[in-house]
């Protein structure tokens, strides 16, 4: 796996990042902008999510319509999304389109119309999306677990209430662009069949002369964490739990991913042994890492029948603690082989590649080459990983159900 | 990129696009069984065989086939349509022997009475999450709607009614009644050994016992229909409609499918313009689905309920619209844009190509490079619209609303 990697850091802090990957036909990039919901003030919950909504609506020389129009005929196929630490855009293409979509997208996050006349539309857009969650009740428990186990900011979720939606103004929107679309902190990385003097060049040309500003920082709060239910009329209750993790950029990081992969990763790990195959709790059951920059979460889920429900969370937080215990070598065995071949097939695709080197940048400030990552895979033992969980054991869940019924707490 | 067939003497057919470059290699099962080929009484069972599929054979237990599919696979899974039962897994190319040696023994399961039971617990949590997760089961009621007593308008998952009723036995009818090796196609895309897929496929399928497992192709009668579902637990309405389009063997389905895109994609359509950019509605697209004998265009929307019988109307001018006037060429040439690249990017991945390959073969009996799928596309006229709007006209639906309504104005 030798990869052709490269780096360039604009004068105004913009990091460039690049992967050349010429087996390809494609090109794909993400543009990462620091301007995510964490950045908000407490009573502009959504500011982030309208604004985002907003820039798409015309910017530099093309209208709305034009944007649209131009991209779908270069092919791309293009998103944007904005998280609680970043407002990102992204996509993949012909190879032979990245620098007419990217100089679109330049003109997005330096040059938006912000047209007053569609915020109405703007705005019902993201209420439509607020409503929607309503009706997505395992997305809208783990938005609910976050906030709990993270608080303010860090725990928001990204789209805001309908109260707070309705009171933005234009004025806001505006307001949260000038001072939070900046270059400082913000990564682009394009990665596929591409031409790294000419890509370097261009992006120069394009976003070398974006103006950097200095955004306020929101307060934090304590997070309130403990036990939260939330009465729903539904078939299933769902069960959200989570507990103290690491940060991506730790050294002990991937023991604990090591230990979470045991739990979770594939149809042999243990949740999914214990709560499905042997039990029949559930269909859908998990665990993962969360990482933000300075800390991290381990978060679970599942979702079985109200009558069920108490088995399915005891049977969950058990598997958790027992993890101590220890884990096995073919356990790891497996899980090793398992990121491996992952990795492997990320050289099938320029966009997860032009993600995993931005998400690099973001939380280690370079690029951490495949090799490197596989190095730190082979020299996990059972051993480093079981002395680990000894001196870390899970506990203090932070748990949130959903459904008919509070359930009682494991102790 | 080399395209390579072989049939063995029971029947079973191997097809495979073969590309020495690639990273990875992926294989399917794919059997021609689904809901069309169930009865009432047995509603279910193809979806509930598929997860009994991965509960073991005579010589692995369900633990070890879970086991081996993490120790080589880089993703693997299975799923039940209307007219198939899939399953398939991506290695790494020299994993092949490992892979059809396990898929192989996992199309034989042991359906052990004890495995039946849980498992039958699992299926009925699945119906129980999909009965609290938009669009409630509005697509499968759409479906039994439009085609009415036809086998298409049969419910992949069952009910929990159905499953709940299922026993082991007649589980173990219906595979033996199913899956013959004449009926099951084994596919393959990327870097793969094909000399040794036809020497692997044949030690480890060849004694499996052939039958004829036919499956009636009776036309559908279509039933128009306008049906409101109160669903009160939902916040927002979710309207499906389905209308007749061309089936699975009808050349006609790209300039469908090239039809549904100017209309209703996610992006750039005139439903897009019309109803998602002006935030009328969370969701406003039409999509196409093939089936032997019957295609349909499946029209869904999302958004509040008090917008729900004015967005109806907005789709229904837009519709009519276009069957009155057609599309224009800037139109066209946009959507032909959009979705050849889509083609050509997806391709990148032979995860991807291994469903185009396999569906192709198991609906048609025919493969399509990528490069002939993308001439398919280019070669269209207005023409060629106008005519597949005149012979399958949207605006002829069924419709089923979900949501707090308990009634809901029909376009005129």
């Amino acid at each position: 796996m030798t990869q052709k990697i490269h780096t360039q850091v604009l004068n105004n802090g913009l990091v460039l990042l690049a992967e050349e990957m010429d087996w390809l036909e494609s090109a794909a990039f993400a543009l990462l902008v620091p301007a995510g919901a964490a950045l908000e003030a407490a009573s502009q919950a959504g500011l982030g999510h309208l604004t985002c909504e907003m820039v798409e609506r015309g910017a530099g020389e093309r209208d709305s319509r034009q944007i649209i129009t131009d991209l779908e005929n270069l092919g791309a196929d293009t998103s944007s999304t904005c998280s609680n630490t970043h407002t990102s855009f992204g996509g993949a293409m012909p190879a032979e389109s990245l620098e007419a979509v990217l100089s679109i997208y330049a003109d997005v996050v330096q040059r938006p119309h912000l047209p007053e006349d569609q915020l109405e539309d703007a705005r019902l857009g993201c209420l439509q999306d607020v409503r929607a969650l309503e009706d997505d009740l395992s997305q809208k428990l783990l938005l609910e677990l976050r906030q709990r186990f993270y608080a303010d900011p860090h725990g928001r979720s990204a789209l805001g209430t309908v109260e707070s939606l309705t009171a933005l103004t234009h004025r806001d929107v505006q307001r949260f662009f000038q001072t939070v679309y900046q270059p400082r902190g913000a990564i682009i990385s394009v990665a596929g069949k591409i031409d790294w003097p000419r890509v370097r060049q261009l992006v120069e040309k394009l976003l070398g002369n974006w103006q950097p500003t200095t955004p306020e920082v929101t307060r934090e709060l304590p997070p309130p964490r403990g036990y939260r239910h939330l009465l729903v009329d539904s078939s299933q209750t769902h069960i959200g739990l989570g507990y103290e993790g690491l940060p991506y950029a730790d050294q002990d990081y991937f023991q604990l991913r090591g230990a979470v992969g045991v739990l979770a990763d594939g149809m042999s790990s243990r949740l999914f042994t214990e709560v499905r195959e042997k039990r029949g709790l559930a269909y859908t059951v998990f665990a993962m890492c969360h990482s933000l920059k300075d800390r991290g979460g381990v978060f679970a889920y599942a979702g079985t029948t109200a009558e069920r429900a108490q088995e399915t969370l005891d049977v969950l937080s058990a598997e958790l603690r027992k993890l101590p215990q220890g884990i096995t070598a073919e356990e790891l065995g497996r899980l090793k082989g398992k990121i491996k071949r992952s990795l492997i097939l990320q050289q099938e695709s320029s966009p997860s590649r032009a993600g995993s080197i931005a998400f690099d940048w973001y939380f280690l400030g370079r690029v951490r080459p495949m090799a490197e990552l596989s190095k730190i895979i082979d020299e996990l033992t059972v051993e480093s990983i079981n002395d680990w969980l000894k001196k870390h054991p899970p506990g203090e869940f932070t748990v949130v159900t959903l459904g008919r019924e509070p359930l009682i707490m494991p102790v | 990129m080399d395209f390579l067939h072989h049939t063995l003497d029971n029947g079973l057919e191997l097809v495979a696009e073969v590309n020495p470059q690639a990273y990875s290699a992926s294989y399917a099962f794919f059997v021609r069984t689904g809901s069309r080929d169930e009865t009432a009484e047995i509603s279910g069972v193809s979806h509930f065989l598929e997860h009994m599929v991965f509960k073991g054979t005579p010589r692995r237990s369900a633990e070890a086939v879970n086991r081996q599919l993490d120790e080589i696979s880089a993703g693997s899974n299975a799923f039940t349509s209307e007219e198939q039962t899939v399953y398939y897994a991506t290695v790494l190319p020299e994993d092949q022997g490992k892979i059809v040696a396990l898929l192989s023994d996992m199309m034989r399961p042991a359906l052990r009475q004890e495995d039946f039971d849980t498992e039958k617990q699992v299926i009925l949590e699945e119906i129980a999450k999909y009965d609290d997760q938009p669009p409630y089961g509005a697509h499968d009621k759409c479906m039994t709607a439009h085609f009415g007593q036809h086998p298409l308008g049969r419910i992949v998952l069952g009910t929990q009614r159905s499953v709940g009723n299922l026993s082991r036995e007649q589980m173990l009818r219906y595979f033996q009644s199913r899956y013959s090796p004449r009926n099951i196609v084994l596919a393959g895309a990327g870097n793969i050994d094909f000399p040794r897929l036809i020497d692997q496929a044949a030690e480890h399928c060849g004694s499996w016992q052939s039958f004829d497992a036919p499956r009636p192709l009776s036309r559908a009668a279509w039933h128009r229909g306008f049906t409101v579902l109160e669903k009160p637990l939902a916040t927002q309405e979710y309207v499906v409609q389905i209308a007749n389009a061309p089936a699975a063997a009808d050349d006609d389905r790209y300039a469908a499918r090239v039809l549904a895109t100017i209309l209703g994609d996610d992006k750039g359509s005139r439903f897009f313009w019309e109803l998602i950019d002006t935030g009328l509605a969370e969701h406003a697209s039409i999509g196409t689905n093939e089936f032997q004998g019957s295609g349909i265009y499946m029209t869904y929307l999302a958004c509040t309920p008090d917008e729900t019988a004015a967005n109806l109307q907005r789709m229904a001018d837009i519709v009519q619209d276009a069957e009155a006037n057609g599309v224009t060429q800037e139109e066209l040439d946009q959507a032909k844009n959009k979705i050849c690249a889509q083609i050509v990017l997806s391709a990148e991945r032979p995860a991807n190509r291994l469903f185009s390959v396999g569906n192709g073969w198991v609906q048609r009996r025919q493969y399509k490079t990528v490069r002939e799928a993308v001439e398919a596309y280019r070669a269209l006229t207005l023409a060629d619209l106008r005519a597949v709007l005149q012979k399958y006209p949207l605006s002829g639906c069924t419709t089923v609303a979900i949501g707090p309504l308990q009634e809901l104005a029909e376009p005129h």
